[in-house]
């Protein structure tokens, strides 16, 4: 069994009337070897990787390689928990989260990449939020990640989730419709929800460039890591309420890829435009590695 | 384009911060170990393109130490393989090239050298999502990824040697999935290179080893 489109895969959820996680399970015993125990333990060693990730930091803030980031998760809960936050819990977990992991992942800490490592804060960071919150189940978490699985694999199979191809869009922009669409299908939205929302939030980031300072994965990427997360609880919320988009999945993965190849080579993770190339990007580019070019 | 797994996406669980500059060089210098027979004693890293430039800040360098240690690309080790590396008593060096351009952004040559003197040359390339590919061996342009247990056998380039092997895989019941054929030259060495599915018995290897036509073989087991 499989599927190559989001117009496949919600043709299959709608035969079978079944989840988008548990098509997924089922491609993925019918493609490998492995038995549906057998896949549900590794999801679950990535889920216990993902709690570790997005809590290390709240506790022990490590600086990154580069020296751009590290405590900012730290300062995010220290303003929730003094009853500051002007995002409310929710949101304000989510983007602590997120942030969080982009810290253990900039100190060679352990992470599960979703789809890639410089956007391996978006997924974990809702999802947890959201569990938190809203006392989820860890069953409903692991359909949540087979859920995001499934949007992530057509995004790489019909598009890119690299971001020296396709921009931070691919990266970042794929992350946050994964996270979208698995919070849908864990708060209860149908599959078709769940692809609008995956739609949504794709569009919403359409064009986003890639330009990291100093080539490394810090800065921008963790502040985009956050807006990945909102803008993915955001698209949620505009799914679960019934508000459609007239944009198929496919299309919009196809418009994302398009707008991918036109974005100027110095704009696609090379560090030689964008925020890499700011004044203040070039200065802390020559004091990590005593260079500049 | 291979199949995507779930885990493709969510994953690989692995040591930051990049899935291409750190986890892919994991996996390219561990398929470099898993093809060299003993300790390692010596390792040369040439790194060129977007690796020559950016390893320091993506730890490039740590993993691939890492990998030729026998590190998974989730092994938190990773982040202080400068030191095991020198305790284990293993000599390294990092080079970058960044003259040679007409290749793929990230790539890596890794020469190792094993306790009995026996050196092997590879090229590796990082492809994006902690994917990875090895394109020569020594100094024959090859291709495989290490996703699929690996046969690679070095031979004459003379009739009857892939007959030979695909008898010896037969009879040990091994179905083989890929199989492709390299050489240097015309009637010179070649290298072929068997993909399994399931893991592949070492006692084929012996089977194969067993004409004279025959010079080497490799075993990459998933």
């Amino acid at each position: 069994m499989d599927f190559k489109t989001g117009h496949e895969l919600l043709s299959l959820c709608e035969q079978n009337n079944d989840s988008i996680s548990n098509i997924m399970r089922q491609r993925e015993i019918s493609l490998t070897n492995a038995t549906l125990e057998e896949i549900n333990a590794r999801m679950n060693k990535a889920f216990i990787i993902m709690q570790n990730s997005v809590h290390l930091p709240l506790t022990e803030p490590v600086k990154s390689i580069g020296g751009l980031i590290g405590g900012e998760a730290a300062k995010l809960r220290e303003t929730r928990r003094k009853g500051k936050s002007i995002c409310g819990t929710i949101l304000s977990k989510s983007i602590t989260y997120a942030m969080a992991v982009l810290e253990v992942n900039a100190s060679m800490g352990l992470i599960v990449a979703a789809p890639t490592a410089g956007s391996s804060g978006v997924v974990p960071g809702l999802l947890l939020a959201l569990q938190e919150e809203y006392s989820l189940a860890d069953e409903n978490l692991i359909n949540g990640l087979f859920t995001a699985g499934a949007i992530g694999y057509l995004i790489m199979k019909n598009a890119t989730v690299a971001g020296a191809e396709g921009g931070c869009q691919a990266e970042v922009g794929a992350a946050s419709a994964m996270a979208a669409a698995a919070a849908t299908e864990m708060m209860g939205g149908t599959p078709r929800q769940c692809m609008h929302a995956a739609t949504t939030a794709i569009m919403n980031l359409l064009g986003l460039v890639c330009d990291p300072v100093a080539g490394l994965v810090e800065c921008p990427c963790q502040s985009r890591n956050a807006i990945g997360v909102t803008n993915a609880l955001t698209c949620a919320e505009i799914a679960l309420s019934g508000i459609e988009q007239f944009i198929s999945f496919d299309e919009m993965l196809e418009t994302m890829y398009r707008i991918g190849k036109r974005i100027p080579a110095e704009l696609r993770e090379t560090a030689l435009g964008g925020c890499a190339t700011t004044p203040s990007g070039c200065e802390k580019a020559c004091g990590i590695f005593g260079g500049c070019q | 384009m291979a199949f995507i797994s779930v885990f493709d996406v969510i994953g690989p669980n692995m040591v930051g911060p990049s899935s291409s500059h750190t986890a892919g060089a994991v996996s390219i210098a561990l398929l470099a170990k898993k093809m060299i027979p003993g300790n390692i004693v010596k390792a040369e890293f040439v790194l060129f393109g977007s690796f020559s430039k950016t390893y320091r800040g993506h730890g490039t360098d740590r993993a691939l130490l890492g990998g030729i240690m026998g590190f998974g690309t989730d092994d938190l080790r990773i982040k202080n393989s400068y030191e095991l590396a020198k305790q284990a008593g293993i000599e390294f060096s990092f080079a970058t090239n960044e003259i040679e351009l007409d290749i793929h952004p990230n790539t890596v040559d890794i020469q190792l050298t094993n306790e009995e003197s026996f050196s092997l040359k590879i090229r590796g390339e990082s492809l994006g999502g902690g994917k990875v590919r090895i394109v020569r061996i020594n100094n024959v342009e090859v291709d495989f990824t290490g996703e699929y247990s690996t046969l690679i056998v070095i031979q004459n380039d003379r009739p009857g040697v892939v007959a030979h092997i695909t008898k010896c895989l037969a009879d040990s019941n091994v179905n083989i999935a890929f199989m492709k054929l390299f050489r240097e030259d015309k009637g010179a060495i070649a290298y072929s290179i068997v993909e399994s599915d399931e893991k592949i018995p070492t006692s084929v290897i012996k089977e194969i080893r067993s004409i004279p036509n025959v010079h080497e073989t490799m075993l990459v087991q998933i």
